[in-house]
């Protein structure tokens, strides 16, 4: 009887841990699951309202990213000639430019769902990486990776690859290509203008 | 088979023109050496792709039901499953080609000339390899980035495997040459119909379009290589 008394309470205090502390592969599944039934419903998204698309990717996606990570890994070792503002500054126009591409591609979306990998989390780590896949019907489906860090008590995103190539990876080059030739505020005005000409693209549709 | 040939040279002698601009280069990417030539092919094939190619792979996602399209996708990916279970056992991943070859041998009967994709509903899941990823696999080094005329973004290793790609394609081997042309125009135009989606999102995302495909192209070959199971790259911080 004692023994069950004692499994019982464990299961009970396993489950408030979770509570308290949603695990990256659940946290995934459930943003992924959620947005996916949003936009599966909602008829404007699917035929190519960018500006309804962005609205749910800040409300319900953004949140879970940690944009400065993201800035910081896709400037490298320019990062640090960066003064406190101006990072503060592109990581701003950064996020800008990845929810606008985010949002773009749910304005794709086509009877797709997703398979998220259940992830064994070991004791103590911070930095995991949460496999899912893009299912497409008569399609080859398509690797859609996260990684994710722990900062606090919660999980978030830094990372995603599609297909292997990584997001932030992706920038690398071309922001350092920026600031070679015309430092970070030359970044900083090239983001700022991409951001902008996204406008009159919105709002022409 | 002469066409073949011809083609076989004119890429040979593209190689070499790319070869002979590399002493003018102007780029600081260690990667991408011939910079200023890449980026002239690259706004040729971009143009050429506007005024051809995508006005009428659009038409075709158009008119085409989904089915249809994924009937013309699946044959054509069987035909390719040849060499793609050619390019497993090559690498020495003899369970993956044989399950290619299965593929071929389920889907050409009872698939319906690989129209309908069976295998994939018995489990057997389909791949993606090419012999640029077996040079890959061997160890060959990718060497310079290069973005060819007419084909898009490659590597001088993976130039070397399209060569041989091209010479092993079963649709570029046909005898019978309106058959051929036909099949190989229909694929030409099946794939970029399916790459139209991707369009909107690159346009979306890119600074500079040049390096945001060719960032997104040696990413990608080199998840291939390793099977989507690609090492993190290292952060210069």
């Amino acid at each position: 009887m004692k023994s069950v008394l004692v499994f019982i309470s464990s299961i009970l205090i396993a489950a408030s841990v979770m509570a308290n502390d949603i695990a990256p592969d659940a946290l995934i599944k459930s943003v992924s699951g959620e947005v996916l039934e949003i936009v599966r419903a909602d008829k404007d998204i699917q035929s190519g309202n960018a500006k309804k698309a962005a609205d749910l990717v800040e409300r319900k996606i953004a949140p879970n990213f940690d944009f400065l990570h993201m800035t910081r890994l896709a400037l490298g070792r320019d990062w640090r000639q960066a003064s406190a503002e101006q990072q503060k500054a592109l990581a701003n126009e950064f996020q800008t430019l990845l929810v606008r591409t985010y949002s773009r591609a749910l304005t794709e979306y086509k009877n797709q769902t997703i398979d998220v990998k259940p992830l064994v989390l070991k004791a103590g780590e911070t930095d995991v990486k949460v496999r899912s896949e893009i299912k497409q019907p008569g399609a080859k489906s398509i690797q859609l990776d996260y990684y994710l860090q722990k900062n606090n008590a919660s999980w978030k995103i830094y990372d995603i690859e599609v297909a292997g190539i990584s997001l932030v990876t992706n920038y690398r080059e071309s922001f350092a290509s920026e600031v070679r030739n015309s430092g970070i505020d030359g970044l900083l005005k090239s983001l700022q203008t991409k951001n902008k000409s996204g406008d009159t693209i919105a709002i022409k549709k | 088979m002469k066409t073949l040939s011809v083609r076989v040279n004119s890429v040979a002698l593209m190689l070499l023109v790319a070869g002979l601009t590399t002493g003018c280069a102007t780029s600081g990417e260690a990667k991408d050496p011939m910079e200023g030539f890449n980026r002239a092919v690259f706004s040729f094939n971009d143009g050429l792709d506007k005024v051809v190619l995508k006005p009428v792979a659009k038409g075709y996602d158009a008119v085409l039901p989904n089915p249809v399209r994924t009937g013309v996708t699946n044959f054509f990916g069987n035909v390719a499953d040849v060499f793609v279970g050619v390019n497993n056992l090559l690498q020495g991943k003899l369970t993956a080609g044989a399950s290619d070859l299965g593929r071929v041998a389920v889907n050409s009967t009872i698939g319906l000339l690989g129209v309908l994709d069976v295998a994939s509903n018995m489990g057997l899941e389909k791949h993606d390899e090419d012999f640029g990823q077996t040079f890959g696999r061997w160890g060959v080094g990718s060497g310079a980035y290069v973005v060819v005329p007419v084909f898009g973004p490659r590597t001088v290793r993976d130039t070397v495997g399209l060569v041989l790609d091209v010479a092993a394609d079963p649709v570029a081997n046909l005898d019978h040459v309106p058959t051929r042309n036909t099949l190989a125009a229909v694929r030409l135009v099946n794939d970029r119909a399916n790459l139209l989606p991707a369009d909107k999102v690159i346009e979306e995302a890119a600074l500079d379009k040049y390096s945001y495909v060719r960032d997104a192209y040696l990413q990608r070959r080199r998840s291939l290589i390793y099977d989507g199971n690609a090492p993190r790259e290292a952060e210069s911080q």
